[in-house]
């Protein structure tokens, strides 16, 4: 599903994705660990085509298109969803309306019918339960006065909503009542964490470790355990060896 | 230039300066001469004058403006910014004169009137004389003296003791070119009697063709715990240049709401403020300007002060973009004995092109010790983490521009009282800014 190979991006000039190659299958969890610095946060938002980083390398795939030429919102349109580790505040846009505006683009891309607001409401309404998030929060402006907590479910939420192909989830533990998401079902979910916490109630199929922009190991969900006792230093010694 | 030559600078204007109504009573001819005097003595402002450093309107100078005349306005001009249809209570002004077949008055309450000024200036002089001409600064602001030389008719709002007007009073004034310059001096006052309340609607739109002036001045004086919510809608030609003062004299626990829109124009300068001279008094003034292309948008507020105890409230919002200039100047004037005063001033700018300038200055002259006064101004450009954010949702990028655009104005739009209103504004709004602002980059 997601294919990327040898990608390397920099920022204002400076490298910070060394070459990286992972593949992820329709239905995997991947989990890649590092620690700060290590580049997570940026591969994230790569993905997902925050135009301040500049790729200089490599290749990005998702079901065979070629994610780098897209735009940001084509690339959602396509099925990717980030669920980003700070959400923006956006006073003076509904929740609702946000989402309603999001969700008939990616409909309209797909050559669906776009849903009025009657059946959106039915739909959204039964998405809230789902991850038992208030229906107060779809009148209020998007994220403005959320609570940390508050935001992170909102993020799941809107991944509830927007039904994605593939979830980037960049440091959704912190925060995070974490059962809401296990209800979320994306057809394939990377998740970028520092902390292997997060990896008790999303259980990885890989985990990579990230270290100075590139994968130094992949392992098993033992490799994030593994991580937990020892920490990151045994890994960026053995890089730097 | 110097200001040394007001005669020569005023002279554009003599056309205009040899007004009188037939039969107008002797104080309204003294203070016309006033006006006349005043705008002779000033002349036409210019880069020397403090309150103008920012705003230019010599080439008013080198337009022969005349009075416009009357004219035939349809009933398709009322449709401007939308309001009119959207308002049962329609008052209308063609080039400053009242026009009876546009306007509809039935759906007024019982003790609220709503009069042409010249028909009114012949039948109640005497409730208008102690307060045309005293409310707004015709002695300092060249335009209101030159309007107040120049008037032909307006519009006289009159609220009975005690009376809640339901429906809003829409003023709408038209001014229909014919090719050649033509300037109208529009004049409207409101006369609030103690503990009465109504919304006070005046929308500026044109059409035909030819540059024009419409210097406007609109005068409001609310008595004892009266409450005036006014909105201005600015939604005039390119080819026109508008010139608006709204002043309001608010008596003990009075309050004047004031709602500024402004969209056309090839230039517009508002001067809008109130005098708080009562304990209690209040005044709000809100503010939205659109600007693209080459317009100069330029509001200069005021308030004073006068009493103890009395709250002022202001927020100015603009978006500009292409080569547009914004002016905003916020005056408070806290006098001496006006303890307790609690005053906020904030002017935030949108920019959405490189072209795009904003001037924006506060002005504080407090005279009393133990007062708040705080006044904050922003510019700043539509943020990218927030067009990212909604574009990472599948939301395309003029779309995202638009929300962004809408949720910065959106807060001033709201305060506007009347959901016709309201709503009707909205889609003018929105539709301008579809146009001409949101997919520019």
């Amino acid at each position: 599903m997601l294919k990327i190979e040898s990608l390397r991006a920099a920022v204002h000039g400076t490298e910070i994705l060394k070459g990286i190659d992972l593949s992820v299958r329709a239905g995997e969890v991947h989990a890649i660990m590092g620690p700060n610095g290590s580049g997570k946060s940026t591969l994230a938002q790569v993905l997902a085509g925050r135009e301040s980083y500049e790729v200089t390398g490599g290749t990005v795939t998702l079901d065979g298109k070629d994610l780098l030429g897209m735009p940001p919102e084509d690339r959602a349109r396509e099925g990717l969803f980030l669920a980003f580790q700070y959400p923006v505040e956006i006073p003076g846009v509904t929740n609702i309306y946000f989402l309603k505006a999001a969700l008939n683009a990616i409909r309209k891309h797909r050559g669906e019918p776009e849903m009025d607001a009657i059946d959106f409401l039915a739909y959204v309404r039964e998405r809230m339960k789902l991850v038992e998030m208030d229906e107060s929060f779809l009148n209020r402006s998007v994220n403005e006065g959320f609570s940390g907590g508050e935001k992170k479910r909102n993020e799941i939420f809107q991944m509830a909503v927007l039904d994605p192909k593939l979830a980037i989830l960049d440091e959704t533990d912190s925060g995070l009542d974490i059962d809401a998401l296990k209800i979320v079902a994306a057809r394939a979910i990377v998740v970028v964490t520092h902390y292997q916490r997060l990896l008790d109630y999303i259980v990885p199929d890989r985990v990579h470790v990230l270290a100075d922009g590139r994968i130094v190991r992949s392992g098993d969900r033992s490799l994030a355990l593994e991580l937990e006792k020892k920490g990151y230093a045994w890994l960026e010694e053995g890089v730097a060896g | 230039m110097s200001a040394g030559a007001p005669a020569a600078q005023a002279r554009p204007f003599a056309a205009l300066l040899a007004h009188a109504l037939p039969g107008e009573p002797a104080w309204l001819a003294a203070l016309r001469s006033r006006g006349r005097a005043r705008f002779e003595t000033l002349g036409l402002p210019g880069p020397g004058d403090e309150d103008w450093r920012q705003t230019n309107v010599r080439p008013l100078a080198g337009i022969p403006f005349a009075l416009a005349g009357a004219a035939e306005a349809s009933a398709a001009d009322l449709s401007g910014p939308g309001i009119a249809s959207a308002l049962p209570v329609r008052f209308v002004l063609v080039n400053g004169r009242f026009d009876a077949g546009l306007s509809t008055r039935d759906g007024l309450a019982a003790g609220v009137s709503v009069s042409d000024l010249a028909t009114a200036l012949r039948t109640a002089p005497s409730e208008i004389e102690p307060h045309l001409g005293r409310i707004a600064p015709i002695d300092e602001a060249p335009f209101a003296a030159l309007n107040t030389a120049t008037f032909v008719d307006g519009a006289l709002v009159r609220l009975g003791e005690n009376v809640v007007s339901s429906e809003p009073i829409h003023i709408l004034h038209l001014t229909v070119g014919s090719g050649a310059p033509a300037a109208v001096s529009s004049r409207t006052l409101v006369l609030a009697a103690p503990g009465s309340s109504a919304v006070v609607v005046e929308t500026f739109a044109g059409s035909g063709s030819g540059p024009a002036l419409t210097n406007a001045v609109t005068e409001i004086v609310l008595g004892a715990h009266a409450r005036i919510e006014h909105v201005k809608v600015q939604a005039e030609p390119e080819e026109t240049w508008h010139i608006g003062a709204l002043a309001g004299h608010v008596a003990r626990g009075g309050c004047l709401r004031s709602h500024n829109v402004s969209l056309g124009a090839r230039l517009a300068r508002n001067d809008i403020g109130a005098r708080l001279d009562g304990e209690g008094a209040e005044c709000v003034l809100y503010g939205l300007y659109l600007a693209d292309g080459a317009q100069h948008v330029d509001n200069h507020t005021w308030l004073d002060h006068a009493k103890p105890h009395c709250p002022s409230w202001e927020v100015y919002k603009g978006v500009l973009a292409g080569r547009a200039r914004a002016v905003f100047n916020g005056r408070i004037v806290v006098r001496e004995g006006a303890q307790k005063t609690d005053a906020k001033q904030s002017n935030k700018n949108l920019i959405l092109s490189e072209g795009a300038t904003v001037h924006t200055r506060p002005q504080l002259e407090i005279h009393a010790n133990d007062v708040k006064c705080t006044h904050g101004a922003t510019i700043g450009r539509l943020d990218a983490a927030a067009l990212f954010y909604l574009r990472s949702r599948g939301i395309g990028e003029a779309a995202a521009r638009d929300l962004l655009i809408h949720a910065f104005a959106d807060d001033i739009l709201a305060k506007i009282p009347a959901a016709a209103v309201r709503e009707a504004l909205a889609s003018a709004l929105y539709g301008r800014l579809e146009r001409d602002l949101a997919v520019r980059p």
